[in-house]
C-alpha cells in the first residue's frame, strides 16, 4: 500500500504551502495523476482521508485529474494519446516511441484555501 | 474568511526529489558512480552484486554497497564477504528505500574514498519506483524464472529504469524462458532501455555489465570535472 506513503507526502507538502500562504484550512487539493505514475486513484483517495486527519487538510476534497500517456511518434511526426500503458507504441503506425510527453505526473496542480482576512486598518 | 486558489505545480514527492538532488551533487563532487538496483524478491540482486563487487575490487576499484531489507542483515553479510564496505538498512516493514535513509546511512562515510556505490533496494517492483536515491543509473533485474510478461505487469518500474538485467541466464533453458519475448516486453514499456543478460553463478555476461558501469563512471567524471581554463 504505497499510496499511504504518497498520501502522507502529499499532505506534508500541501500543509507547508497552505501554512506559508496563511491558510486557516485547505478545502480542495487538485492533483494530476498520470496513467504511468503507478499510483492507484482509488487507493490514494482511500488513504487521503486517513492522511489528512488532524491537519489543515482535514475534511478537504482531493480532486484528481487523470492524465493519459501521450507519446510523440517520430515516424508520424505527431503526438498520440495511448489508451493503456503496456506498450509505448504509436496507435497509428505501431512504432515504439521513447519520447513520453505526458503520463508520469504525480503533481499537485494547486490548492483551494480559506484565508482569514486581515482586519481593517492593520498593515 | 475568503476562499482562494493557490497554484502549486509541484511534484508530490518533491521533498524526496530535492534531497536526492543534494545527494546526487555530493556523489558527483566525490566522483562516486551510484547504481540503484531494484527487482522483485528473489530475482538475484544480491548474487549479482556479490559477483560485481568482487570483480570490481579485484580490478582495484574502491566499492561499497548499501542494502535495504525489511528484516535481517543477511544480504549485507553476503556482500561484505567481497571485502567491500557494506552497510545494511533495515526498513522494518517499509517496502522501499527513501533518500533520507540512504543519506543517514552514509553520514560517517568518506565518499571521496569510493569509486562505486551500489544501493540494493528492497525487493519490490512497485514501491521503489518513485523514490530517487540520487543514483546515476537505475538497474531493474528480472530473472529468467519470472515469466516473460513481467515488464507488462509492472510497466512503471521498467519504464523508470535505465538498464534491465536479465539474471539467472544459466537457468534459461530449464525455465523455458522465451528470451525474445522477454526482451520485446521490456522494450515495449521502455524503448530507450539497455538490456544485459547475466549469470551470477557462471559469471557469463557479467564482464559486459561491468564494462558498461566503468564506461558510465568515466563519462560521469568527464562531464562533471571542471574543464581546464585556456
Amino acid at each position: 500500500m504505497h499510496e499511504l506513503a504518497i498520501a502522507a507526502a502529499l499532505v506534508e507538502s500541501v500543509a507547508a504551502s497552505a501554512q506559508a500562504a496563511g491558510a486557516a484550512r485547505v478545502t480542495r487539493v487538485f492533483l494530476k495523476l498520470g496513467a504511468l505514475s503507478g499510483v492507484s486513484k482509488e487507493a490514494l483517495l482511500f488513504c487521503y482521508d486517513v492522511a489528512t486527519r488532524d491537519t489543515l487538510l482535514e475534511g478537504s476534497q482531493l480532486v484528481i485529474e487523470d492524465v493519459p500517456v501521450t507519446i510523440y511518434c517520430e515516424r508520424c511526426r505527431a503526438e498520440a494519446i495511448l489508451s493503456g500503458i503496456q506498450g509505448l507504441r504509436c496507435p497509428r503506425c505501431g512504432e515504439l516511441s521513447s519520447r513520453l510527453l505526458h503520463g508520469k505526473e504525480l503533481e499537485i496542480a494547486g490548492i483551494e484555501i480559506d484565508v482569514i482576512e486581515e482586519a481593517e486598518g492593520e498593515r | 474568511m475568503t476562499t482562494r486558489y493557490l497554484e502549486i505545480r509541484q511534484g508530490v514527492l518533491s521533498k524526496n526529489d530535492r534531497l536526492a538532488a543534494d545527494l546526487r551533487a555530493r556523489f558527483a563532487q566525490a566522483g562516486v558512480f551510484v547504481m540503484n538496483v531494484v527487482s522483485s524478491p528473489g530475482a538475484g540482486k544480491t548474487a549479482l552484486l556479490e559477483r560485481v563487487l568482487r570483480e570490481l575490487r579485484a580490478a582495484g576499484w574502491r566499492v561499497a554497497a548499501v542494502v535495504g531489507d525489511l528484516q535481517t542483515d543477511n544480504d549485507a553479510r553476503r556482500l561484505a564477504r567481497s571485502g567491500a564496505l557494506v552497510s545494511q538498512i533495515t526498513t522494518d516493514g517499509m517496502c522501499h528505500l527513501e533518500v533520507d535513509l540512504v543519506t543517514d546511512k552514509l553520514a560517517g562515510w568518506d565518499l571521496n574514498a569510493l569509486d562505486f556505490l551500489f544501493i540494493e533496494n528492497v525487493g519490490n517492483l512497485v514501491c521503489p519506483t518513485w523514490y530517487d536515491l540520487g543514483e546515476d543509473v537505475r538497474a531493474v533485474l528480472l530473472s529468467v524464472a519470472e515469466g516473460e510478461d513481467k515488464p507488462l505487469k509492472y510497466p512503471v518500474m521498467f519504464h523508470s529504469s535505465d538498464i534491465a538485467v536479465i539474471t539467472k541466464m544459466d537457468l534459461a533453458e530449464a525455465c523455458e524462458c522465451d528470451l525474445t519475448a522477454m526482451r520485446e516486453n521490456i522494450l515495449s514499456v521502455q524503448p530507450a532501455i539497455r538490456i544485459f543478460e547475466t549469470s551470477a553463478k557462471t559469471g557469463a555476461g557479467v564482464p559486459v555489465l561491468i564494462e558498461f558501469i566503468l564506461q558510465q563512471r568515466a563519462a560521469k567524471l568527464a562531464s562533471t570535472s571542471v574543464p581546464p581554463t585556456a
